[in-house]
């Protein structure tokens, strides 16, 4: 299993459309995936889950993933936060 | 059998097409046990799969022709389909509980709806709605019950439907849409503003005409006399033929005033102007004939979205605006919401009395950030036309001065950053609530021009709801109660050098022209469609005569007696 941590930079969070993003990309990958934010756990790939955790600006989240391309999964993830300003 | 229902005539012309209800279809089912559990599995996955082609196409369709914020919308519902923490359970409990597929939809949903309407932010509640909707898609489906899918109808309808909120007038496809006509509402209602600007004839406030016509039904919408005919016989279709060539003829010899002045038949020139939404109501303006651009509602820039729109983006509206019309003047209203415009997004709590609560003015002078980022945008655009701000719903003179002095703070700001602002920005206020009427000799001295706001006006001066039927017959727009107010300000402007207009409906109205020109009314704003009608009916009127028509009617003293007195002297 791989994991990383990140601080959200972006004014709203992680909200709407960059949710909707993360999401898709999390759901290419055969690897489990879950978000970690203020010690709760939600499936990446779950929009309804990500959304539910309400991440602000500042706040500190992991990402873990476990499965034959976790690495891959993990490198394209903090891609798609830096291209869409996230973190 | 053909029938006929009587309504407000709220957009004229006429139309003929078949019925489309847009109403909710009935969602009803019952829990059952299921004894194959696996095809009850597979009966809710292709109802899932069906669901998802059909989003597809239409956020494709949405992308093309609403842009990519409506898209983004249905890209999220197709998101909700896909999320596994919403179907595993589903297809666990169908499993597990031998339980219809109906019955674990509607379950699994409704815990994620009440989970998200229990969040205490207003983004999050709304994505319940999200949920709520994807899955009635799913249920109409697994029911064999059709769909509603008002952006997909592929040819000419008219829409019957319970009201029209802003999000469904958002989702029709323009091209495709008749006319429409509903069972509640009013000439000043969402619905009928809409229909105007969309420049096809609509008849609401019908009562029951989501009772009345099924799906398929022939129907004539007369929007110039407020009746809607539900299958008809030939031989009144043939009537009706005849009469929308009539009106297109008419609107044909209108047509040939669209480059002419605006002047009485003595010789006073008077300002035709246009209410609009957004920079594309323009072409409307252009096509009718505006003379100027009265009324800027800036809200829809902040309606339907789920965050406050950036200064960059409001910059380009208001330029586009201002650069259409060519340096004839466009007054901006600056943001006006509350009361029956809501934004979600705001989180501002529900008032008992949201027509006398925290709206328009008394929210921008407390919300200074979000009032700036509109001010900075309407400077920074200011030089590309001839630019009018006006602030809506000012009931005394603090709050003038108070936004004023907040222009012209963000004016000084902009300066030392180096951005050109023009110099002759005219600021004015609308008079919608009669205390400022009242006082309007004192405000006269500090505002450069008045804008009069009938519809408010009217509602607060007669302490009428104007969203509640019963009470509607109190919107009275002669009496001469208002009439005296609307006098009492336009005359305190005249003695100061200053102008008023009105971009109330009333300022399109036959009834009202002869008198508002008699009072001295300088500026007309009004749907752009009512435009070369009424150029048509001033250039017939004598400014002189309607002198003596208004000084008449001051003195009656009911709105009855008032329209009696115009029509005789008109003859209407």
């Amino acid at each position: 299993m791989t994991q990383k941590t990140f601080t959200v930079t972006a004014e709203t969070g992680i909200h709407a459309r960059p949710a909707t993003i993360l999401v898709q990309n999390a759901s290419k990958f055969d690897s489990d995936i879950q978000l970690e934010y203020k010690g709760k756990k939600v499936n990446l790939k779950s929009i309804m889950g990500v959304m539910s955790l309400g991440v602000g600006k500042d706040a500190e989240i992991t990402i873990y993933a476990d499965g034959s391309d976790e690495e891959e999964a993990l490198a394209s993830l903090e891609e798609t936060l830096k291209n869409e300003g996230l973190a | 059998m053909s029938s006929v229902l009587k309504g407000i005539a709220a957009s004229s012309g006429i139309a003929i097409a078949k019925a489309y209800r847009l109403v909710e279809p009935d969602l009803s089912f019952e829990q059952t046990k299921v004894e194959h559990a696996d095809q009850e599995v597979q009966r809710f996955q292709d109802a899932l799969q069906t669901s998802k082609n059909e989003l597809e196409v239409i956020r494709d369709r949405a992308r093309t022709e609403l842009g990519e914020d409506k898209a983004q919308i249905f890209e999220a519902h197709l998101l909700v389909l896909s999320d596994p923490e919403l179907i595993s359970p589903i297809e666990d409990k169908i499993n597990q509980e031998q339980v219809n597929a109906e019955a674990a939809l509607k379950e699994t949903a409704d815990m994620f709806v009440t989970m998200f309407e229990q969040m205490d932010n207003e983004y999050m509640k709304e994505r319940a709605a999200d949920i709520r909707d994807v899955t009635k898609r799913v249920l109409s489906h697994l029911l064999g019950v059709k769909v509603l899918n008002p952006s997909m109808i592929s040819e000419e309808v008219v829409v019957i439907a319970e009201d029209l909120t802003p999000s469904d007038t958002a989702q029709l496809n323009r091209e495709f849409v008749k006319g429409f006509t509903t069972n509640i509402g009013g000439r000043t209602s969402h619905s009928a503003i809409m229909a105007r600007s969309m420049e096809i004839p609509a008849v609401v406030g019908t009562k029951e005409a989501t009772v009345t016509i099924e799906n398929g039904d022939m129907v004539i919408v007369d929007g110039l006399n407020g009746e809607v005919h539900v299958n008809p016989t030939d031989e009144l279709i043939t009537q009706y033929e005849k009469k929308a060539a009539d009106f297109a003829d008419q609107k044909a010899e209108w047509a040939k005033l669209v480059d002419e002045k605006t002047v009485t038949a003595d010789g006073r020139h008077v300002e035709l102007a246009a209410n609009i939404g957004t920079p594309g109501d323009l072409e409307g303006v252009t096509n009718n004939g505006g003379e100027a651009i009265g009324l800027y509602r800036t809200e829809f820039l902040y309606m339907g979205r789920t965050e406050l729109p950036s200064e960059d983006e409001q910059f380009e509206s208001y330029k586009a605006v201002l650069e259409g019309m060519k340096g004839k003047p466009v007054v901006v209203r600056t943001l006006d919401i509350g009361g029956d415009k809501e934004l979600p997004y705001l989180n501002l709590p529900e008032e008992m009395n949201p027509f006398l609560g925290f709206r328009a003015i008394r929210l921008c002078l407390e919300e200074t950030d979000l009032f700036r980022t509109q001010l900075r945008a309407l400077l920074r655009a200011s030089t590309y036309g001839n630019l009018k701000v006006m602030f809506p719903m000012i009931s005394n003179l603090d709050e003038f001065r108070s936004a004023k002095s907040l222009l012209l703070e963000v004016k000084e700001e902009l300066i030392q950053e180096g951005v050109e602002v023009s110099d002759s920005i005219e600021v004015g206020i609308m008079v919608e609530i009669p205390s400022t009427a009242v006082l309007a000799d004192q405000f006269a001295k500090e505002v450069d021009f008045f804008s009069i706001g009938t519809n408010d006006l009217i509602q607060y001066t007669m302490a009428a709801d104007r969203m509640n039927e019963r009470v509607s017959y109190l919107y009275q727009p002669y009496n001469p109660a208002i009439l005296r107010l609307i006098k009492m300000v336009i005359d305190a402007s005249h003695k100061e050098g200053k102008w008023t207009g009105m971009c109330g409906e009333m300022a399109g109205d036959e009834i009202a022209i002869p008198i508002l020109l008699g009072l001295g009314l300088d500026e007309f704003s009004m749907s752009a469609t009512s435009i070369l009608p009424a150029r048509t009916q001033i250039k017939q009127l004598s400014d002189n005569k309607m002198k003596a028509l208004a000084e008449h009617v001051l003195t009656l003293g009911t709105n009855d007696e008032v329209i009696e007195a115009v029509k005789k002297e008109i003859n209407l």
